[in-house]
């Protein structure tokens, strides 16, 4: 039962957090102690509840708006995986906020970060949503709070991006996500995530395929092609907003509802019986190998970022398409894994951009020697996303492999997954390895003056640098977490 | 005693409005105006909370038993719309406070109020009689009042407006009084419970049909539904905002009350049955929901483009009544209170738009909503509940309706709320652009003073007007207890269940 | 089975039920006049019309034949309906009021629009 107080205190928390937040503007240095407090009480209560977690159900209804649709939440394995992710880079990036705010004299700091422990707070909500209904009230709800941060330079460039931003996502939750939930509803009679599937045996097979179809259009913050232009627009953010909600939060909070669809909606033994994912899992292999080309052709760092982080959450959607225990588990560890590598990818494109100006690849040729450790920790992003051993990005490449190899289905879709999944490691050598490399090795910058980013920001940019290394040693919890979700 | 306060409801206003009408301060009559609608509404949700369980309460006007006197007969349905009335009543004119001196002439600010009043006493009127004649008179007070108070729009086009829903409203009154006078002419009674109960001793008459049709013809003229909406859009849009507010939250939802009233209490379910009325309801739900929320897409200003969705969510109010089953119901009664409070929110929004740019053309209102992100705010809030977003009362409505509808394979309905829902996300879409999307070009002043306060930042009152209704947009959709008690016990009374 | 017909019962039913007759007559005058005049005095008459046959219609209901006016005295048993006709007093006001609003908004639209033509009016409204 006190679990129970504790769970809901992740989501009283950062709202808290927000309200006094928002009452703070005339004294900034209280304003980011409180940040940092309440983003450290999340992250502690997070913890408590992993260790206190014991498999009983935990959990409490907010609201009933009708019968057998309520706003539920519950401690669940994934939800806590998730949560724990988000909270703690939370930490990093309230941190490394303070310094990049500052020094980028951005202005409205205030409603930013109220408005970030608000989007904290819906991702909480949607990490322990207990059903699919309260999983898409808090999905739709994510989108709308982030909205002002990306938007946030008001300029028109700004608003352009939010303008596609909110079309997109909005737009594809409603036409597509909304209609698929109701079919469920209909179909199965509630909106429970159920192990094993909620339709198993309670849909025709035959309508797996297009109620399927429907959910990954309307999932559209998976960022899977065509519905993936949100992101990159999304890229007039700040940049603590792009790395934080658009590489963790608000892009995780979409391949994981995917993931709760397949797993806990559908079944993925429901999925395999009725070969739905023959063919589609074509869609996000190829977004995974067109996002990567895309990336190749962008001189701009933060939409080349974005591009690889499109590409990458479609692995994650791979490894749930293909529907066994070891991708499913490759799956969930690459939220975790990819999280941790591309959130220090962006703090090291925003620490360029806050000190020297730059936010073109091309200019950035020779400027590893005036910033190394912004330089080492962009290598070691991109050696962790590209899966090699001693990072932690390497286990969930193994998982998702060695799913795929498992993989029972057409044996043309077979071959396509494996090679997706070797040729377009090659392709990140090639669009993120490059950057590093050229900074560290060619040219000459001719302006000498250029140091590293303030201290917070470098504090900040450790945290998840440092997580990659150790989650290849200690994988652990990653994997017991998502183990759990495969079953 | 818990009876006679029921008459309170049309007593304070009749005495308060003549009263008011002395006055020509805006703060004295608008005090008493606000005092007469917070009465209203302290009294009607007593009366809501001790009818809510199905009990009746019975007031008979001057002593006269029925049914040769005037009877009150409240039961949850009543109280129900009462209460909405009423609650409207208040927060319409918390905003008026502000809006009024803007829009009306200071000689008329006293005269303005007063039909404020009569037109709720007429509202609260149709609510709680029981006597069909009675009913006329009351419906023909709103609507006197209404012709007057639409009539004092700003623009001319307000008098005609007003002209042509006058000659349509009366046109509508006497169909339905013709229809009373047959079906005095077949029952010799006038009391709604004494004709249904002597109903099978002339239901063979061939008049009792054609009284049905006039009544039934002469109520859906009032209550604006597909194709006789024709007055509406004119009506709402050139109104004064405080006006288009009340009204648009209001009028023909009491219409549609009525006319609930008349299909379920006063003429047996099977007897309209037979006569395929519900299929025509059905099909007229349908067509008024695609029509209403396509021609809400092609409107260039939001007050007409609120009254053409105003048609649309008309439409599903009279789907879930043409349903005939308890969800269906459910689903129209709730719907008479979420839209109620959706389209309160939006005309608010309208009128302080109105108040502080003098326009409501969507091309002269370009960025406009950047220098006012709260009232944007709410109005986008007020427009997902009209799209029917989940955790907002528009969701609620259209969830029950497609249960409703799914249960008994009326495929038609669920074509018509998705075509009307997609159309719905266009339109509001377009308020969205067009206040904050689209570049910000220099706003077209009118009338305004430059340098007037006003024009920096609505007044507290509107902000609390408006954020009242957008909270209870919210409020509503994820705590449905109230108005789904209130409007299940209504259901389940209509169906005799 | 189909009673053959007769001219004389014919006759008696149009002159038994002449007063309907001439009240549908007069509905139909007053409906016609508001549908085709674009004038709007015109169309306030025939507003006007087709209330008073309304009117007409109600009081024809209460007449009982043979039935004197309804006030109790002594020597007569048979009166007509009273509760018609008492309705029709409200009903009468309700009309007043309403062609008394109609009258004050046709002088409100004379006034700023100069002209009370139906069509006229429109095509300024439409040029706006």
């Amino acid at each position: 039962m006190e679990l129970t107080y504790w769970l809901m205190l992740t989501i009283i928390t950062p709202v808290a957090g927000a309200l006094i937040i928002s009452q703070l503007d005339k004294y900034p240095n209280i304003r980011e102690a409180i940040t940092l407090i309440t983003a450290f009480s999340l992250f502690g209560i997070n913890i408590w509840l992993y260790l206190q977690h014991d498999g009983a159900t935990y959990g409490y209804t907010f609201a009933e708006p009708i019968e057998g649709l309520a706003i539920s939440f519950v401690l669940n394995d994934f939800g806590l995986l998730f949560a724990l992710i988000a909270s703690g880079l939370w930490i990093a990036t309230s941190i490394y906020a303070i310094g990049y705010m500052r020094a980028h004299h951005e202005t409205h700091q205030t409603r930013f970060f109220t408005l970030f422990a608000v989007a904290i707070a819906g991702v909480m909500a949607v990490a322990y949503a207990e059903n699919l209904f309260t999983l898409f009230i808090f999905y739709e709800f994510l989108t709308v709070s982030t909205y002002p941060l990306v938007t946030h330079a008001g300029t028109r460039e700004a608003k352009r991006g939010g303008r596609i931003y909110i079309l997109i996502l909005m737009g594809s939750s409603i036409l597509f996500f909304l209609p698929a939930m109701i079919i469920v509803w209909f179909t199965a009679g509630s909106l429970e995530f159920v192990k094993g599937g909620l339709l198993n045996g309670a849909l025709d097979p035959v309508y797996v395929l297009p109620l399927l179809v429907l959910f990954l259009l309307g999932i559209s913050k998976a960022g899977i092609m065509p519905l993936h232009k949100w992101l990159p627009s999304a890229m007039v953010a700040p940049t603590p907003v792009s790395a934080l909600l658009h590489a963790v939060a608000v892009v995780k909070a979409g391949v994981f509802s995917i993931v709760k669809v397949v797993v806990f909606i559908f079944g993925t033994d429901f999925i395999t019986e009725s070969s739905a994912n023959d063919w589609l899992i074509w869609v996000p292999a190829i977004t995974i190998l067109m996002a990567s080309f895309i990336a190749l052709t962008k001189d701009n760092l933060k939409e080349r970022l974005a591009y690889s982080t499109i590409s990458q959450l479609s692995y994650i959607v791979l490894g749930a398409m293909i529907a066994n225990q070891l991708s499913i588990v490759g799956a969930s560890m690459h939220i975790a894994m990819h999280a941790f590598a591309k959130i220090a990818l962006f703090f090291a494109a925003g620490a360029i951009l806050v000190t020297a100006h730059k936010k073109y690849v091309s200019e950035l040729k020779g400027l590893g020697r005036q910033m190394p450790f912004t330089f080492v920790v962009f290598t070691i992003g991109t050696l962790s996303i590209i899966g090699l051993p001693f990072f932690g990005g390497m286990w969930s490449k193994w998982y998702l492999i060695s799913g795929g190899l498992e993989f029972t289905g057409v044996q043309a879709t077979y071959w396509m997954i494996l090679i997706t999944l070797s040729v377009s490691s090659m392709l990140n050598i090639f669009y993120l390895l490059s950057i590093p490399i050229q900074g560290f090795f060619a040219g000459e910058q001719k302006d000498v003056q250029i140091k590293e980013a303030p201290v917070a920001c470098l504090i900040g940019m450790a945290i998840p640098t440092l997580m990659t290394l150790y989650l290849f040693f200690d994988p652990d919890i990653v994997y017991r977490l998502s183990l759990a979700v495969a079953g | 005693m818990t009876e006679q306060i029921t008459i309170l409801l049309i007593v304070i206003p009749l005495i308060a409005a003549p009263i008011t009408a002395l006055f020509k301060q805006n703060f004295y009559a608008w005090m008493i105006t606000l005092l007469v609608s917070i009465c209203c509404g302290v009294i009607s949700g007593y009366i809501l909370l001790e009818v809510i369980d199905g009990k009746h309460l019975i007031y008979e006007l001057g002593g006269w038993r029925p049914p040769w006197g005037i009877e009150y007969k409240i039961d949850s349905l009543n109280a129900f719309i009462a209460f909405i009335v009423s609650v409207i009543a208040i927060v319409t004119n918390i905003f008026a406070y502000r809006s009024v001196p803007t829009e009306i002439s200071k000689q008329n600010i006293g005269l303005f109020y007063a039909a404020m009043q009569l037109c709720l006493l007429g509202l609260l009127g149709i609510a709680l009689t029981g006597d069909i004649f009675n009913l006329f008179v009351f419906l023909e007070i709103s609507s006197l009042s209404s012709y007057a108070l639409i009539s004092m729009g700003k623009k001319r086009q307000a008098l005609t407006a007003a002209f042509s829903y006058l000659i349509l409203g009366t046109i509508g009154a006497t169909f339905f009084l013709i229809g009373v006078g047959f079906l005095f002419a077949a029952s010799g009674s006038l009391n709604i419970s004494d004709i249904a109960n002597r109903f099978h001793t002339f239901e063979d008459m061939q008049l009792v049909v054609t009284a049905f049709i006039f009544i039934v013809l002469g109520l859906a003229l009032k209550a604006a539904i597909f194709p006789l909406h024709s007055w509406l859009p004119n009506a709402y849009g050139f109104a004064p905002s405080t006006v288009s507010i009340f009204l648009s939250a209001t009028a023909t939802k009491v219409s549609i009350y009525a006319l609930i009233r008349v299909l379920f209490d006063l003429y047996p379910v099977d007897y309209w049955q037979s006569l395929l009325f519900p299929q025509i309801l059905l099909v007229l739900g349908c067509v008024g929901v695609i029509y209403g929320s396509f021609r809400a897409w092609q409107q260039i200003e939001i007050k007409r483009l609120l009254a053409f969705s105003s048609v649309a969510q008309i439409g599903y109010i009279i789907i879930g009544i043409a349903l005939m089953s308890e969800l269906g119901l459910t689903a129209a009664v709730i719907h008479l209170f979420n839209h109620a409070i959706i389209k309160a929110t939006l005309f608010i929004g309208a009128g302080i738009l109105i108040y502080r740019s003098n326009t409501t053309k969507l091309e002269d209102l370009r960025g406009f909503g950047a220098s006012m992100p709260w009232t944007f705010a709410a109005i986008t809030i007020a427009g997902l509940s009209l799209i029917g977003v989940p955790g907002t009362v528009g969701f609620v409505t259209k969830w029950y309706l497609l249960e409703a509808a799914i249960e008994q394979s009326k495929w038609i309905v669920v074509m018509a709320i998705v075509i009307g829902s997609v159309f719905a996300i266009a339109y509001i879409w377009k308020i969205v652009e067009a206040l904050y999307f689209n570049s910000k070009r220099k706003i077209h002043i009118h009338n305004v003073k430059s340098g007037d306060i006003k024009v920096a930042t609505a007044s507290k009152s509107m902000g609390l007007a408006l954020w009242l209704g957008a909270f209870s947009c919210i409020y509503f959709g994820l705590f449905t207890e109230f108005p789904f008690a209130s409007a299940y016990a209504v259901a389940k009374g209509l169906l005799g269940l | 089975m189909m009673s053959e017909f007769n001219m004389s019962d014919a006759l008696n039913y149009v002159a038994g039920h002449i007063n309907y007759w001439m009240i549908i007559a007069v509905m139909m005058v007053g409906l016609y006049t508001l549908i085709s005049r674009t004038n709007l005095m015109k169309k306030l008459a025939g507003l006007s019309m087709f209330q008073t046959a309304v009117i007409l219609f109600y009081v024809s209901l209460g007449k009982v034949t043979e039935g004197t006016v309804p006030i109790i005295d002594q020597g007569y048993t048979l009166y007509s309906n009273p509760l018609p006709q008492v309705l029709m007093l409200t009903a009468i006001v309700v009309g007043v009021a309403t062609t008394a609003l109609g009258f004050a908004l046709v002088i409100r639209i004379k006034e700023s629009y100069h002209s009370i033509e139906e069509n006229e009016i429109e095509a300024m409204d439409g040029k706006e």
